[in-house]
């Protein structure tokens, strides 16, 4: 065991960990931060991505030791500090992007790194970038369009009628 | 102008925030007080001998906490198969014992074979790691066919073969249908395979299980689509205990697609090593094992043939159909190729003669079950499929050959030859609302352009029907479910006007919170908010049959309704009585009562607040409080339809198939909440589409699962699907339910895969090839393979 102490979420955290926990474990298990998801076990499905030092990482494929000292964003960190959600939040429920919610960390962790380096992303360049990020539910069209919304592009209304 | 509230609205949902912000709570985020993790040491091999398990190395490692064999369960029932079928000579299925944990054999890589009980998930994984288990491998059966073959080894030794059943449907048309067959003008067969596939919920399977010693009373929470049906099967044939000593709790649950509707060992093994150890027990699936334990789905091999008439009517259709159903019987598994399969065999087509046979098969594989749209699926993929290939030997267009078929509008109620009565239906207004959707007419100049950047476009198109809310419970009854198949709610009115609705339905994904309050709130003309949804936990809900087969607004919201007819009908003499009028008097708007023809009111608040401070209260007539149960069997079916276009463009030097544009126009009757619904069709699209396209459980000869990954098998990620192009405005009311409506859950699974593959086919008939058929997925390798061959 090795005692390790990162940022999350803005506030100073540490803990004891093996040397083979994972980041997603040593948020899940030791801070309690369930929000951050393990859909997979070959780093595919990206339930589990997280920001670590303003990059978006699969949470599952990094030790916890390796994010010593690092600054750790996790969902619980996305809403507004009033409470009420974020932009991609918002556009997530606006849009109906989300279904079970079991992906929705992971799908909203990695729309926000895409937006941060590219601000006015083509449909064409959020489904590439959604690469790495699975949803069983639904079929990529309520997120990808939530995607567009956030980042302050012309979206058509949700439902026909 | 689109409605802001009650049905019809597209009412934002409000699980959503939970679920934005990290708040939900999934099975796996729960962790007990003193809680054990475990882990369990599983078959590697697809078959064989277990002649014994040596955990001694194992019991003395860092925090292992007990360790469980088979042995432990030998007074314990087995896992219990919930559908009966009667074979075409009258015999009922061969049903094998199912442990919790294998018993002398092993018959499927992923067949549990000892549970290590430990401190640490980490710990349970090291110690069941250097379990030994000695086992004298078999010759695995993978292959149907095989499996049936005289002299092939047996999955289990004490039946008398591989076949689980001998199927037919309806047994008394087999030689009408064979005539009908023979002296037809036109006869279209085509063999096809209807891919395996693994469900895939993003969730992980998760079970918790919790003993009480203080009161006896066993917890298990559980990553399930229906918490009573665990209780049921689990207490009462497995562990045997009773009801009332039982609750199972399925919070939040990330997805399930069937393969959460199950009762699988690991739940049975929480709970049963929870009271034996005295301490919450934790097992967290992985991924991979996920693949080797959550049943599977489709996986039949089918010949079909259509006989048709010179004009193109269709006279006959025979099916025969190898189903899989792995090494034991799931709990639904043996209804799905039967009851959920044959039975929409008519499709949206008058066909007055159909035989369906199917033989279900043992195979040393994961167990195969129900799976978004469960056997309805199979019998659109085959019926689109051979209509497109006659249309094609006959020359008669794929739209028109369908057009000639339709049952009418006036035909309704239709009796289809295959057991089923639909109760509505408009088939022509879909597929017309499909073709304008899709710009069906735009197409050739669109395949010009294709053509011009060296890419073959094709359209293909299908007409689809499945049956939903299921089910009447004589009827299920009497072809062999071991279960009814009603819904239940509670309604509570609280003192000051608030309603809780506590469902037996379970949402998982497709918005039940929002959604159910939405008829509540149209009913008494309140505001959404008001209304709060309870479910999945068996402790606060009343016995319920949970969700699947898009039956939760259809038989859990009718119940809803009930319930809440009664409320009011309540709430009405409550409010005569303040008003001093007649009840036959009253009328409820907009949240208030009112008496006809006068100008007296009286507020649902006050109401609710009369009833639990009943001082000025007709307690001679009514009791106090106003709380009311219901329980809502349904008369039929539902009949969901619909016509669904998609166009594709297909790389000949590749063999790549892209989605150019996908039309899905649904007849769903009355919709509740439109964004939830389209987003529904979205997500089956995605399903169907990933069969066309990309997914496949594949075995090896061995029975080892070589698609057991997220790496190897192809899960449609978001730019594998195109937009989607959807429409519900076909709506043709169901008749026997009171709301009208007919679910929407499956319809993208069911209807897509003859879309896409028609596409194809047509796409390599435009460019020159005689291609009539690929089976899915239509990887490259296989279009290519295809075109080349």
């Amino acid at each position: 065991m090795t005692s390790v102490s990162m940022t999350v979420n803005g506030k100073p955290v540490s803990g004891d960990v093996e040397g083979r926990t994972l980041l997603s474990s040593f948020l899940r298990d030791g801070q309690g931060l369930t929000g951050t998801h393990v859909g997979c076990d070959t780093s595919q499905c990206g339930a589990c991505v997280v920001h670590v030092n303003g990059q978006a990482v699969k949470s599952c494929t990094m030790f916890a030791a390796e994010a010593a000292g690092a600054e750790v964003t996790t969902i619980e960190g996305m809403a507004n500090a009033d409470g009420s959600l974020g932009t991609i939040q918002q556009a997530f429920q606006d849009y109906h992007g989300l279904q079970c919610g079991f992906c929705t960390p992971g799908m909203v962790m990695s729309a926000a790194a895409l937006l941060a380096e590219n601000p006015s992303p083509s449909e064409a360049e959020v489904r590439h970038y959604l690469e790495g990020n699975i949803c069983r539910c639904t079929g990529y069209h309520n997120i990808v369009r939530a995607i567009m919304a956030a980042s302050g592009q012309e979206v058509p209304a949700v439902a026909a009628e | 102008m689109p409605k802001d509230s009650g049905i019809g609205a597209s009412s934002k949902r409000r699980e959503d925030i939970r679920f934005l912000t990290g708040t939900g709570n999934y099975t796996d985020d729960i962790n007990l007080n003193g809680q054990a993790y475990v882990a369990f040491l599983r078959s590697d091999v697809a078959h064989g001998t277990l002649n014994g398990v040596d955990s001694s190395a194992a019991a003395g490692m860092p925090g292992v906490v007990r360790i469980f064999t088979g042995a432990d369960f030998e007074g314990v029932g087995g896992l219990p198969c919930g559908w009966q079928v009667t074979d075409r000579h009258g015999q009922p299925m061969q049903e094998p014992a199912h442990p919790v944990l294998a018993q002398g054999k092993v018959r499927h890589v992923g067949d549990p074979i000892a549970a290590v009980v430990a401190e640490t998930a980490a710990q349970a994984r090291d110690a069941a790691d250097a379990i030994n288990a000695d086992i004298t491998e078999l010759p695995a059966v993978v292959d149907m066919s095989a499996a049936l073959a005289e002299g092939s080894p047996k999955v289990h030794d004490d039946l008398t073969s591989n076949l689980c059943y001998d199927w037919g449907f309806v047994e008394e048309n087999k030689d009408a249908v064979a005539a009908a067959i023979d002296g037809a003008h036109h006869v279209t067969t085509l063999e096809l395979v209807n891919n395996r596939l693994v469900a895939n919920p993003m969730e992980p399977r998760v079970a918790v299980g919790d003993y009480a010693a203080h009161n006896g009373e066993s917890t298990l929470y559980t990553t399930s689509q229906n918490p009573h049906v665990i209780r049921l099967l689990m207490g009462a044939f497995v562990l045997g205990i009773p009801e009332h000593k039982l609750r199972v709790v399925a919070p939040d649950v990330g997805g399930g697609f069937g393969s959460k509707i199950f009762h699988y060992a690991e739940e049975a093994f929480c709970t049963f090593a929870a009271k034996a150890i005295k301490r919450p027990v934790k097992w967290t699936s992985t991924r991979s094992e996920a693949f080797i334990t959550d049943a599977h789905g489709r996986d039949h091999v089918t010949k079909i043939e259509l006989a048709l008439d010179a004009e193109g009517k269709f006279l006959a259709l025979r099916t025969d159909t190898l189903a899989n159903m792995g090494a034991y019987l799931s709990t639904f598994s043996t209804s799905v190729p039967t009851w959920l399969h044959g039975t929409l065999m008519a499709g949206n087509y008058t066909t007055p003669l159909i035989y369906v046979n199917v033989k279900a098969v043992f195979t040393n594989t994961v167990p195969v079950d129900a799976y978004r749209g469960a056997g309805r699926p199979e019998a659109t993929f085959q019926l689109e499929r051979v209509i497109d290939k006659a249309a094609r030997e006959m020359g008669i267009d794929p739209v028109e050959l369908r057009r000639r078929n339709f049952i009418q509008p006036d035909q309704f109620p239709y009796a289809t030859p295959v057991a089923v009565e639909y109760d509505t239906g408009n088939y022509d207004a879909t597929m017309d609302k499909a073709l304008a959707l899709a710009d069906w007419d735009g197409f050739e100049a669109r395949a010009a352009e294709s053509a011009a950047n060296g890419k073959w476009r094709g359209r293909g198109v299908n007409s689809y029907i499945e049956a939903c809310g299921i089910a009447p419970s004589a009827l299920v009854g009497q072809l062999g479910a071991r279960a009814g198949l009603y819904e239940s709610a509670t309604v509570r009115v609280n003192a000051t006007g608030g309603l809780v609705v506590m469902t037996g339905s379970h949402s998982h994904g497709q918005g039940h919170e929002t959604a159910f309050p939405q008829v509540i709130a149209e009913m008494i003309g309140i505001d959404e908010s008001m209304v709060e949804i309870v479910h999945g936990d068996t402790a606060n809900t009343p016995m319920g049959m949970g969700t699947y087969g898009s039956r939760s607004i259809a038989v859990g919201g009718s119940a809803m309704v009930r319930a809440a007819e009664k409320i009011i009908n309540k709430a009405k003499k409550i409010a005569a009585h303040l008003m001093e009028a007649s009840d036959a008097d009253v009328e409820l708007a907009n949240g208030e009562f009112t008496v006809a023809g006068t100008d007296k009111s009286v507020a649902w608040g006050d109401v609710c607040l009369a009833a639990y401070v009943p001082h000025n209260y007709p307690l001679e007539d009514i009791e106090p409080g106003l709380e009311e149960t219901a329980f809502y069997d349904p008369a039929n079916f539902t009949y969901p339809a619909g016509a669904y276009i998609c166009e594709v463009e297909v790389d000949p030097g590749t063999g790549q198939v892209s989605i150019e544009r996908f039309t899905a126009a649904d007849d769903f009757g009355n919709v509740i909440n439109p964004m939830i619904v389209e987003g529904q069709v979205h997500g089956g699209l995605g399903q169907g589409i990933g069969q066309a396209l990309l997914e496949n459980c594949v075995y090896d000869e061995n029975g080892q699962l070589v698609s057991g990954s997220f790496m190897d098998y192809a899960m449609p990620r978001a730019d594998d699907l195109p937009n989607f192009t959807v429409d519900h405005s076909c709506q043709t009311p169901c008749t026997h339910n009171p709301l009208g409506v007919k679910g929407c859950g499956e319809a993208g699974a069911i209807g897509s895969p003859p879309a896409v593959v028609n596409a194809v086919v047509d796409a390599l008939q435009r460019g020159g090839k005689d291609v009539t058929h690929i089976d899915m997925p239509l990887s490259p390798s296989r279009v290519w393979s295809a075109m080349n061959s």
